[in-house]
């Protein structure tokens, strides 16, 4: 049976059906409904790696007007990291909302951002790529607004406005390609090239696009409040996966088109804006004095590492390329587990403390240790310390830099590291102060402190099991030969 | 020029047209309206560039409708959100300190 | 999978296992938590010392598989990993009963002994890494693991001396972190092993290596705590006692040494390296370091500050010994690895004593300390006059090959270096003699602990008598297989010098 339907149609048929049920029901059915997903998504992993490419035209109708899913490595292991760090943060959520007037709302809006995910990871031309888009922008928007207050629901204007603008220039380019073109189908595109002025304005559109919705620098302004102000379970779901899929948009977009023919400005454009997150991101990530706005800062300056991903393949030696590549994937995968670790121990510490001050956490290392480890396990992948999958990441990045001979990057890598590291060191500062204790702590539930935990060590568990990964991704990917 | 170009070009100025509402206003309300421009501009865009010699292309007409659904729902989300907003804080606008 | 391939991993595990148990033991479980970790450094002590017999022997041991493209990650035991690897086993073994003794009635236990164990468990794998990228792995962790324990009274003071801490090492991290990569991009995964690779490619990479070699030195000096980026020793004095002494000994400071060594001994190569005249400069960096050090021990009044300086005095006789380019200069310079951390843990062993049973903290309050605590101040005596080098102690045996090798090698300076920073040890050390054995006591104890009438607390003072007794065995017993100075010159007949 071929599993690419069901990674879309059933997120959305358990929306539907959550949505019917009453409140109390729909935790539990929800868990139930993410251990198939979870399953399905492995199984189309297991199903990439024995057979390759799989494709599927739904209900039978051809592209174009019929919409065709298509699975290779990077496919599948995005679909299996997204029901990972799901799983988890419904997990964490179910505890974290239990009895909270926001959990009727919240269970079918994971479900639709699941099913509008799993779309984007699956969609072949650039049409469905914007509905997949929209969708995930409008239940993320939801997702920030749920907690109802002033904060969360400027946070969440913001980021509408944000992500409207952002699809509609996305939109635009579609509609240019198209006009030019006469076709969607991203592989159709690789045949044409950019030649012609209309598609590279095209381009440049939908690039903006994508990029003001994975909050690259300079046009980061919405997250941090959207990513910091919203419930625990929501902002690690928005940092770790769901700035990922306009990231995931626009990288098939490049490697699509033919690499040697893309304007190489335009690449080094994202690589500066990616250095500019890197730093600022990390020194406003520094200056932050509330616990999950600094996380969600952290988010910002992460984005910039990805974003030298394109600087690094366009125009550059195929070794360099593939090194990037490799880098790139390993660390959006070790920065989804990280941050979505991270911000579910950000969360439970916050809970414990009752208070978002960093300086309130005097004494949290003596009375709640567990949550304290997962923050800090998370943080030394975030800053690419080893053994994590962060820091073997960060060395294939430096390894590309160094063999592409673009030593510009060097000093963003090097100061960029130093920067997440004294943020995470000021918050692990914090708590091990011992002075006139308090000793009144809240205690979060237990399987609220462990989804935290496993997300975070599952990064560092990746720096030992680095290649595994890569392999996959590898199929049916451009860089397939490997290097 | 063709009667598809000219619905084109139209639709590059309603486009450009929405952005400066967008940038330019303050007021959501406006600027929600000032996206909603923008997007039938984009609309026009699609289906103008799309219309050659050959006849009707089926396809944009079908990506326009889903376009055009997508933009509903998107507005009614804004409005929801406005609302909510304005009943919490009194405002109209955004507050510019974060 | 056989006990060739097993055995490092078995040894780094141990007390990696431990750390792991120890986290999840309540805080209250004491005995539990004891036992624990003494059996834990048991174990290490014992596979290591199995391990020496093969090495000896000829056995490779080696574990390997593929972290990410084209690089591996190695553990693999050679003549230097175990000299080292066996020092800190040792070590761990004294300083975890000295630790149970020091903390007993302290909060935070359970931290405490995890993030110490997995501190040993970083020394261990920097001893056994087969190549730079698992070096620097286990040298990062190092970093990572020691934070806690340099923190772990959570004070305002702790906490500052911490992010000093982190700062220098953390930055030195980084800058050695180029270097690794620099290297790697350019001859691909470095092996630690006899130095071909490097010594063989083209003479127009000689001005890329010098610069890559200054990278690595860099950023290894920062934990060896060569002279301009020594700072954060003395700041990180903080810590509990048992830290201290783990840190001076083997830990932190060691690895920095040692890691120059394996980048000079094993990656460049002495004679490569000699021939790039890198060396030189190196040498000289340390000789001044030796005795800036000193000359700044003298002055200063806070006893473990004093150690402190003393501390990056002599590791840089290491360094020293490495960049003399004679065969005997470095057997000196390795055995100093091992002498120094018995010298420095017996003596940072004692100055924990006198602050833990009669709260004396600063030279000044140590007279008559010898008839009140005779078993210690033995104890630090020994340590002492090692560290001045007087015979039959092993600082003596160090002093005596450096010299030796320096006449060898023509250099005098060094000869001059040696005989100052002899005299300025005695300077700094005969003083603190003389309070403790000589001076009659003036006012009453600071803090006094009612911990035994005749000294202090026997799991205090067992670890520092047996490293004293180790002190005077390094020397007498030098000659013997297995004393540290057979293992250096075992490291130097591999090595294939000149």
């Amino acid at each position: 049976m071929n599993p690419l339907p069901w990674l879309v149609v059933l997120p959305l048929m358990t929306a539907l059906v959550i949505f019917l049920l009453p409140t109390r029901w729909r935790a539990p059915g929800s868990l139930l409904a993410a251990v198939f997903l979870s399953l399905i998504s492995i199984y189309t992993l297991v199903e990439v790696i024995r057979l390759g490419i799989l494709v599927h035209a739904l209900a039978g109708y051809a592209a174009p007007l019929g919409i065709r899913l298509r699975a290779d490595g990077f496919t599948a292991v995005m679909a299996v990291l997204t029901a990972l760090v799901t799983m988890f943060c419904a997990v964490q959520a179910a505890a974290y909302l239990r009895g909270k007037p926001e959990e009727e709302g919240f269970w079918p809006l994971l479900w639709f951002m699941w099913a509008a995910l799993n779309s984007i990871w699956l969609s072949t031309d650039l049409f469905n790529l914007y509905v997949g888009v929209e969708l995930l922008g409008l239940t993320a928007v939801g997702l920030v607004a749920l907690s109802g207050n002033a904060q969360s629901l400027a946070a969440a204007m913001r980021y509408l406005l944000a992500a409207l603008l952002g699809s509609l220039s996305y939109l635009i380019g579609v509609a240019l390609i198209y006009g030019e073109l006469g076709s969607l189908a991203l592989s159709d595109l690789a045949l044409h090239g950019i030649g012609l002025p209309t598609v590279l304005i095209a381009l440049v559109m939908m690039t903006f696009g994508l990029v003001l919705k994975t909050a690259l620098f300079p046009l980061h302004g919405w997250l941090p409040p959207a990513h910091g102000g919203a419930l625990t379970p929501v902002s690690a779901l928005l940092s770790a996966l769901v700035i990922k899929a306009s990231l995931y948009i626009l990288m098939r977009l490049w490697m699509t088109l033919d690499v040697a023919v893309l304007p190489v400005y335009l690449a080094w454009i994202l690589g500066l804006m990616g250095s500019g997150a890197v730093l600022w991101g990390g020194w406003m990530a520094l200056r932050q004095n509330r616990l999950k706005h600094l996380v969600a800062y952290s988010t910002v300056a992460q984005v910039g590492y990805l974003f030298l991903f394109f600087p690094l393949v366009t125009g550059t030696a195929a070794t360099a390329a593939v090194l990037a590549w490799d880098a790139t994937m390993l660390m959006l995968i070790s920065h989804a587990l990280a941050k979505a670790g991270m911000f579910l121990a950000a969360g439970n510490l916050v809970f414990a403390i009752g208070s978002p001050r960093i300086a309130d956490l005097a004494g949290v290392c003596r009375f709640r240790p567990f949550s304290l480890l997962s923050f800090g396990v998370a943080g030394v992948s975030l800053a690419g310390l080893p053994p994590s999958g962060g820091f073997n990441a960060k060395w294939l990045l430096l390894q590309s830099t160094l063999a592409s001979g673009q030593w510009v990057w060097l000093p963003v890598l090097f100061i960029g590291g130093l920067l997440s590291a004294a943020y995470v060191i000021k918050v692990l500062g914090h708590s091990f102060i011992e002075g006139p204790l308090r000793d009144h702590f809240r205690t979060p539930p237990l399987t609220q402190e462990f989804s935290a935990f496993i997300l975070a060590s599952a990064s560092l568990v990746l720096g030992f099991v680095s290649q595994v990964p890569l392999t996959w991704l590898r199929i049916g990917g451009p860089f397939a030969g490997g290097g | 020029m063709s009667v598809a170009a000219f619905y084109a070009w139209i639709g590059v100025g309603l486009c450009v047209l929405g952005l400066f509402g967008f940038i330019m206003h303050r007021h959501l309300v406006r600027r929600l309206l000032a996206f909603n421009i923008m997007g039938s501009g984009s609309f026009l865009l699609l289906v103008g560039l799309a219309q050659d010699d050959r006849g009707v292309d089926p396809v944009p007409q079908a990506m326009v409708l889903t376009g055009i659904v997508v933009a509903v729902a998107s507005t009614a989300l804004a409005l929801v959100v406005f609302r909510r907003w304005f009943r919490v804080s009194g405002e109209s606008i955004l507050p510019e300190d974060v | 999978m056989d006990g060739q391939t097993l055995l490092p991993v078995a040894v780094v595990s141990t007390s990696f296992l431990a750390a792991i148990g120890i986290f999840l033991l309540r805080e209250h479980r004491h005995r539990l938590r004891g036992i624990f970790n003494l059996t834990a450094a048991l174990v290490k002590l014992a596979l290591v010392v199995w391990m020496q017999f093969g090495v000896l022997a000829g056995i490779p041991y080696e574990f390997r598989f593929p972290l990410v493209q084209g690089v591996h990650f190695i553990l693999r035991a050679d003549a230097l990993g175990i000299m080292f690897s066996g020092l800190s086993s040792v070590l761990w073994l004294f300083t975890t009963i000295y630790a149970i003794g020091y903390l007993e009635d302290s909060p935070n236990r359970s931290r405490f002994f995890g993030f110490f164990s997995l501190c040993v468990t970083s020394t261990v794998g920097i001893a056994l890494a087969g190549n730079l990228f698992t070096f620097f792995l286990f040298y990062e962790l190092l970093t990572l693991s020691t934070y806690p324990l340099v923190v772990h009274r959570g004070t305002e003071k702790a906490l500052r001396a911490g992010r000093v801490y982190l700062i220098y090492t953390l930055c030195g991290g980084a800058v050695l972190l180029l270097g690794v990569a620099g290297l790697h991009g350019l001859v691909g995964d470095i092996e630690f092993a006899k130095a071909t690779v490097l010594p063989s490619l083209a003479p127009e990479y000689s001005p890329l290596l010098i610069v890559l070699f200054m990278l690595l030195i860099a950023g290894l000096g920062v934990k060896a705590a060569l002279l301009p980026v020594h700072g954060w020793l003395p700041i990180a004095m903080v810590a509990p006692a048992p830290v201290s002494a783990l840190l001076h000994a083997v830990a932190v400071v060691k690895a920095g040494a040692f890691g120059i060594v394996r980048v000079v001994h094993d990656v460049y190569g002495v004679e490569f390296a000699w021939r790039l005249g890198v060396l030189e400069p190196l040498g000289w960096l340390a000789g001044a370091t030796i005795l800036y050090g000193s000359v700044r021990a003298l002055s200063q009044n806070d006893l473990k500050r004093r150690l402190a300086f003393s501390t990056v005095s002599q590791v840089s006789y290491v360094v020293l010994g490495l960049c003399l380019f004679s065969p005997v200069a470095l057997a000196g310079g390795l055995v100093h690895l091992v002498h120094q951390g018995l010298m420095k843990i017996t003596l940072f062993f004692c100055a924990g004593n006198y602050a833990e049973t009669l709260g004396v903290h600063h030279v000044d309050e140590l007279d008559g300390t010898g008839r009140r605590m005779p078993a210690t101040s033995i104890a630090f005596s020994i340590g002492a006059f090692g560290m001045i080098g007087v015979p039959p102690l092993a600082g003596f045996v160090t002093k005596w090959y450096l010299g030796i090798g320096a006449l060898e090698a023509g250099a005098g300076w060094v000869i001059v270096v040696l005989v100052a920073s002899s005299i300025l040890n005695a300077a700094y050390f005969l003083p603190i003699l003389h309070r403790i054995w000589f001076r009659p006591q003036v006012s009453p104890w600071p803090e006094e602990q009612f911990l035994s009438h005749r000294d202090t607390h026997p799991w205090l003072l067992l670890p520092p008598l047996i490293t004293a007794g180790f002190c005077i065995a390094a020397a007498v017993f030098a000659g013997l297989t297995f004393s540290p100075l057979h293992w250096a010159e075992v490291v130097v007949t591999r090595g294939g010098l000149p």
